[in-house]
């Protein structure tokens, strides 16, 4: 019981960022079509930048409890940085999408060597900041607070992004680009600015769910590159720019990769790269995606 | 929101590959001729540059058999190095066999082995979905190899050792084996793969293949049995991978999981790209000018992740047909000129 429990909390804790990074990239892909490699890289910038602002913060003597808001805030600042990476991006919009992936490659190679320059390249990790919180008891087993709040934060922002897309007059706006860019500058949407908008929100789903990690674990240089094809497992499980299929595909590799730890440790990732597989063959566009054309 | 393949007719690749392709086998050909003349003028260091770059021109050439031929981007084609470089491995240090003409016809057995079924249920599937189920492929051999500890040696890899070529043993140290006979027994081999994919792209199988890119409804409508010919692409793709995963292992000395990993795939579409995956020859002009510039950056900074991106972001912006689109165009104006 007890392990059947830790697996589920280390699952949905792992499960929520994801869902994070993940949502970001199936933000971007269905408005711009873009599959985002450098997604990853948004989520190690977060994390980098996490720390640093945590240092400050408290240099500066903010109290211990304001780790959370302060990682939060970080992230949705330094997530601006996707407004001039999208600049570069809109050149190859209409382009193939071999293209685009290689561009995105580019840009993650490039800010593999700015994480380098700036954070150097041994691990860095956020001390003490952990168990600010103190522990909690759920149903009978300690874990410590912060993750509860972390995976409380992510639902709170899935529903907050859910509730922006479908209720708000501007979300309305995104998802008819989304469906026709054409048509919907036709009828007036500036979709550049929709582009540059949209872009940058999925930038900060990248960064703050960096952001929200680095207490729980060290940021490294590799985080970006090893978050990429974990994201990419997500979306093509839950299906191509859907949020829901966001979600899901979230919850099934944060708890597939927890339970594989407990059960087999050599299996973590290759269980799921074989449901990955699995999906793509027995139904290519994802439990959530429309089907192919 | 709708997935890729219902996108509006108007994103059509800004790019048509047909633009230059008459001196393909020219360029190939200069290329081969100034590398066996290279030994005789050039360091023993740029030499030892030279070998793994034969590995990826092979890789490459049957890469861009998908990529510039048949239209598909494969995400995970750093699976097929790896293929060869573990058959590599165990057939020099598990099974101490160690002919590499052996070795070469072990590797091809296991891309074919693999390449079977894998591309089976891949070619079904075009665009993004092709790229990423053999980028989950990819990922999917790339954990076995490091996570398999007592098979694979994990993230330590397998040691590969000299071979034997034509059942010759060499003496001398590694360098001298490895800029002497290795270095034209690769270009031997590069030479003779480059041919064969000639003769392959010329083929009614070749013009089978550009059909289906250009228009894959109406190739078959036309009798082209699609799905088996795009097999049929990835199965020879994935052993030229093979073979340029073999000398690349032989020149390193060593098999790791780095090799499979899906940046090493996306090396090799920048490799494609960089040249021009339009033309024949482009891919390994592309391969020759990613080595020699990833040479040139690593020994002036350490930030050379930072430059090769900013080169291949320049490249799709303002390049996309590659070093190749650059020469076919002043070549035509050439043309106009005289």
């Amino acid at each position: 019981m007890t392990v059947f429990l830790d697996v589920l909390l280390g699952g949905v804790f792992h499960a929520a960022i994801l869902f994070l990074v993940a949502a970001g990239l199936q933000l971007v892909f269905g408005v711009q079509k873009v599959i985002n490699l450098a997604c990853g890289s948004f989520y190690a910038l977060g994390a980098y930048f996490g720390i640093t602002a945590v240092g400050l913060a408290s240099a500066v003597g903010f109290p211990a409890w304001t780790v959370l808001p302060v990682l939060v805030l970080a992230g949705l600042v330094i997530g601006l940085v996707g407004l001039p990476v999208e600049r570069i991006l809109r050149t190859v919009y209409r382009r193939d999408e071999s293209y685009q992936l290689l561009l995105t490659f580019g840009l993650l190679l490039m800010f593999q060597d700015v994480f380098r320059f700036f954070w150097g390249a041994t691990p860095r990790t956020l001390d003490n900041a952990y168990l600010a919180y103190g522990t909690a008891e759920f149903l009978g087993l300690r874990v410590p607070t912060y993750n509860l709040l972390v995976i409380a934060a992510s639902i709170a922002i899935a529903v907050a992004l859910g509730a922006f897309l479908q209720r708000t007059r501007t979300g309305r706006i995104i998802r008819a680009t989304a469906e026709n860019r054409d048509m919907s500058e036709g009828l007036g949407v500036n979709s550049s600015r929709v582009f540059a908008a949209v872009f940058t929100v999925g930038c900060m789903l990248g960064t703050v769910g960096g952001a929200l990690v680095v207490p729980a674990s060290a940021s490294s240089l590799d985080m970006a590159v090893e978050l990429v094809v974990e994201a990419f497992a997500v979306v093509v499980i839950g299906g191509l720019g859907s949020m829901r299929g966001a979600l899901a595909g979230a919850l099934i590799v944060g708890l597939i990769r927890a339970a594989a730890i407990m059960v087999l440790p050599e299996a973590e990732i290759l269980s799921i790269y074989l449901v990955v597989i699995a999906v793509l063959i027995l139904r290519p566009a994802g439990l959530f995606g429309k089907a192919m054309a | 929101m709708s997935t890729p393949t219902s996108a509006p007719a108007t994103v059509a690749p800004a790019v048509s590959p047909n633009i230059w392709r008459p001196s393909g086998l020219i360029s190939f050909l200069v290329i081969i001729v100034a590398m066996a003349g290279l030994p005789l003028v050039a360091s023993t260091y740029t030499l030892t540059l030279m070998v793994p770059f034969f590995g990826f021109a092979i890789a490459l050439l049957g890469f861009n058999l998908l990529l510039g031929y048949t239209g598909l981007l494969s995400f995970g084609h750093a699976m097929f190095l790896g293929i060869g470089a573990y058959a590599a491995a165990l057939m020099t240090s598990k099974l101490g066999v160690r002919s590499l003409e052996l070795t070469l016809l072990v590797a091809v057995a296991a891309a074919v082995v693999i390449a079977v079924p894998v591309g089976f249920l891949c070619v079904r599937y075009t665009r993004i979905f092709f790229g990423m189920l053999t980028l989950a492929f990819g990922m999917l051999f790339h954990s076995i190899l490091f996570k398999f500890y007592g098979l694979t040696g994990g993230d330590q890899g397998m040691r590969v050792m000299r071979p034997l070529l034509f059942g010759m043993e060499f003496e001398g140290g590694k360098t001298a084996f490895i800029t002497g006979p290795f270095y034209y027994y690769a270009l031997g081999l590069l030479t003779l793969l480059g041919y064969a994919m000639w003769r392959i792209v010329r083929s009614p199988f070749g013009l089978h293949l550009t059909a289906i890119r250009e228009n894959a409804q109406k190739a078959a409508y036309l009798g082209v049995t699609v799905s088996r010919m795009r097999l049929a692409a990835y199965v020879i793709s994935g052993v030229y991978g093979a073979i340029g995963g073999v000398i690349l292992a032989v020149t390193i000395g060593l098999a790791d999981p780095e090799i499979v990993y899906w940046t090493q795939s996306g090396n090799l579409v920048f490799m494609a790209v960089l040249g021009g995956s339009g033309a024949f020859a482009g891919p390994v002009v592309g391969g020759l000018a990613f080595v020699l510039l990833q040479d040139t950056v690593m020994s002036a900074t350490q930030y050379w992740r930072f430059v090769m991106g900013a080169v291949l972001v320049l490249i799709v912006i303002f390049f996309p047909r590659g070093i190749a689109g650059l020469f076919g165009d002043a070549f035509a104006r050439l043309k106009r000129g005289s």
